[in-house]
């Protein structure tokens, strides 16, 4: 089960700006909840944007992806929109949900992000149904799930692999294991040290990758991917990998070493395409840091797209709660 | 019309609807070649085959969660939970995902999911196989709840959740698959909407599911008192047709809300809100709820009748509210 897992110069690049958009994006998230602009909570994605960016480039546009409560970085490395994206954080009516989701509740179906979502392991369910969705409509679409080590040890992680094993569904299981389910160390919640062992279980393969390195998590869902889409069934994808920041915004991380940090930052996943890049001669110096200027320019754009547009008028609250639409009776959908 | 078992017409607005259209199939455990815990869909493994009459393992998080994925992105899954009670273990799934992503995530979203769940007592079951925990489902905005009394209504109204693009629990009550009534397979019976079961001028009684039966008959024993009640049938749970309710509490001047869940915060304790709010000053007597006991349900043949509503109840309800 071996495929290409060197990216070219277009991929490299491609690449290296979702690394940058998330990062930036992220770390100026962070400013905008400390000043106020941006209420509740956030959680930033700091440190696993390999994860994201790796798994998305393996994928076709229309392939889905399941997020998570921590799903900024998802939803851009899937091509996601930081300006709408923004602005559903600011509370703005020009927001994915026109404000009414927030961090956590959040979806762009026109480039195959089928939702974050705001309860640990709940996505894995949904995901595994629009796997279903797409074997029985045959439409040749893969749809990753994504979750962490503590969704992990959710029931829903083990129904949901089961289901999938045994119906042979095009899915992908990423758990991107950052070592804390908030401030649990996984070794004191799961029994075994590795998740991807817990394929066994499922009758699935279980994969273990460095979630610090897109090159790595690109060939391994790739690998999937290529699996899946043949109907050759599921996988489970161990990406080990280390959140920078705390769970949420206001964590302290009193749970853990800062030389512990300090290693993990060791191996920053920018740093590592942006060097590799560099001696592989596939991007120069000067292309780096345009890079570099793009992503920063995105994230300030889709801060003042957030800043400058409306809040919902308080008609918006009750609408929505139901899809107005009634489907045309069965007997003229089938003939339509 | 034609005569058709209760179990019968669900199952031919199954069948109807799979006939119809390729996307909607059914998914929930043992419904294959078992037929379903209660048989609603005996016979339509062979019909349909294996991929659209889906036996699951036991998950019901899952399969309700994987639904709502099937329903997001294109396909009109019909679940089964094999009792309502097992509603429980799907909460999650049903109340935090697939009745809140329309509204959290935009028009882009649309769930049209059907869970059809056989509830209630009367059988013995005891305190996990018996229960009518439809007015858990009243405080999740965003889930509609259907609860059809006779087959006729059942046929309608599955017909018309399947039809629906948002999640829609269709409540069946256990005592009700075995009984017959006619059905007019033209009819979709829309969501929303109650009727009057019974014209009466005195008091009006609402319920649904099985307890519009047993409020019909208690009707029939107040009239040899001189008693005319109301009968409405409410149908659909939500969204709930305040307006007939109203409209007959104005005419009647008296209301008892019929139920088989438990009293405390239940289905009742809704609609005498509504009244008490919208028509208080045409009451002429308390409104009274007719309504489980707050307990869980008791196996013994001696205790579960205490604890569920009866005839006896309701017609004794009525008899305190008219002197």
């Amino acid at each position: 089960m071996t495929s290409p897992s060197l990216l070219n110069a277009g991929e490299t690049r491609r690449a290296l700006y979702l690394l940058a958009l998330i990062r930036v994006f992220e770390e100026r998230v962070l400013t905008l909840v400390s000043d106020g602009s941006i209420r509740g909570t956030t959680h930033p994605y700091v440190g696993q944007e390999a994860v994201a960016v790796g798994a998305c480039l393996a994928l076709r546009r229309d392939d889905w992806v399941v997020s998570t409560h921590r799903g900024h970085g998802h939803l851009l490395a899937k091509g996601g929109d930081p300006n709408r994206l923004m602005a559903e954080l600011f509370g703005k009516a020009t927001g994915y949900g026109g404000g009414k989701g927030g961090t956590q509740h959040m979806a762009d179906f026109a480039v195959g992000y089928l939702g974050s979502n705001g309860i640990t392991g709940g996505g894995i369910p949904v995901g595994t149904g629009a796997a279903l969705s797409a074997q029985m409509r045959a439409s040749g679409q893969v749809v990753v799930v994504f979750f962490g080590d503590g969704a992990a040890n959710q029931g829903t992680f083990h129904e949901s692999l089961n289901l999938a094993a045994l119906w042979r569904l095009p899915a992908v299981y990423v758990c991107e294991n950052n070592l804390y389910a908030m401030s649990t160390p996984v070794r004191e919640a799961c029994a075994v040290e590795h998740i991807a062992d817990r394929a066994a279980a499922y009758a699935m393969p279980g994969v273990q990758t460095d979630g610090m390195d897109v090159v790595a998590v690109d060939g391994a869902v790739r690998a999937a991917v290529e699996r899946a889409r043949a109907g050759r069934g599921p996988t489970l994808i161990e990406c080990k990998t280390y959140r920078f920041l705390g769970h949420s915004k206001s964590d302290q991380r009193v749970y853990r070493h800062r030389d512990e940090e300090a290693a993990w930052r060791a191996r920053d996943p920018i740093a590592r395409l942006r060097n590799s890049a560099r001696e592989q001669g596939l991007l120069s110096a000067a292309e780096l840091d345009a890079i570099a200027r793009e992503a920063l320019a995105a994230v300030e754009g889709a801060v003042a797209f957030a800043q400058q547009s409306p809040f919902p008028t308080a008609a918006a609250l009750t609408e929505g709660v139901f899809s107005e639409a009634v489907a045309a009776p069965a007997s003229v959908r089938c003939a339509s | 019309m034609r005569e058709l078992t209760y179990w019968q017409a669900l199952q031919a607005a199954l069948r109807e609807a799979m006939q119809g259209d390729p996307h909607v199939f059914l998914m929930g455990e043992d419904i294959g070649a078992y037929g379903g815990a209660f048989g609603v869909t005996r016979g339509m493994l062979d019909e349909f085959g294996p991929e659209r009459v889906r036996c699951t393992p036991i998950s019901e998080a899952t399969i309700v969660g994987a639904a709502t994925g099937a329903a997001l992105t294109g396909m009109r899954p019909v679940v089964e939970i094999m009792f309502m009670d097992f509603l429980t273990l799907a909460m999650d799934q049903l109340a935090n995902h697939a009745a809140k992503f329309r509204y959290m995530y935009g028009p882009q979203a649309r769930v049209p999911l059907v869970l059809r769940t056989p509830a209630g007592g009367g059988r013995c079951y005891g305190a996990t196989h018996s229960q009518s925990l439809e007015a858990w489902l009243l405080h999740v905005p965003g889930l509609k709840v259907i609860a059809p009394a006779t087959p006729g209504d059942a046929k309608g109204l599955l017909t018309a959740a399947i039809d629906d693009d948002n999640p829609v629990v269709c409540v069946e009550h256990k005592l009700l698959y075995a009984t017959s009534g006619l059905v007019d397979d033209a009819e979709v019976i829309p969501i929303g909407r109650a009727l009057v079961r019974r014209s009466g001028a005195d008091v009006t009684l609402v319920a649904y599911s099985y307890y519009v039966g047993v409020a019909l008959q208690a009707a029939d024993v107040l009239a040899a008192d001189g008693i005319d009640a109301e009968v409405i049938d409410l149908r659909t749970l939500v969204p709930m047709d305040t307006e007939l309710v109203l409209t007959s509490v104005r005419k009647t001047g008296r209301l008892v809300c019929i139920e088989e869940g438990t009293r405390t915060g239940g289905v009742g304790a809704e609609i005498a809100a509504r009244v008490a709010e919208y028509a208080y000053e045409y009451l002429d007597a308390p409104i009274r709820r007719v309504a489980a006991a707050d307990v869980p349900i008791p196996f013994s043949p001696a205790l579960e009748p205490l604890a569920l509503p009866s005839q006896d109840d309701i017609v004794r309800t009525v008899r305190e509210l008219i002197r």
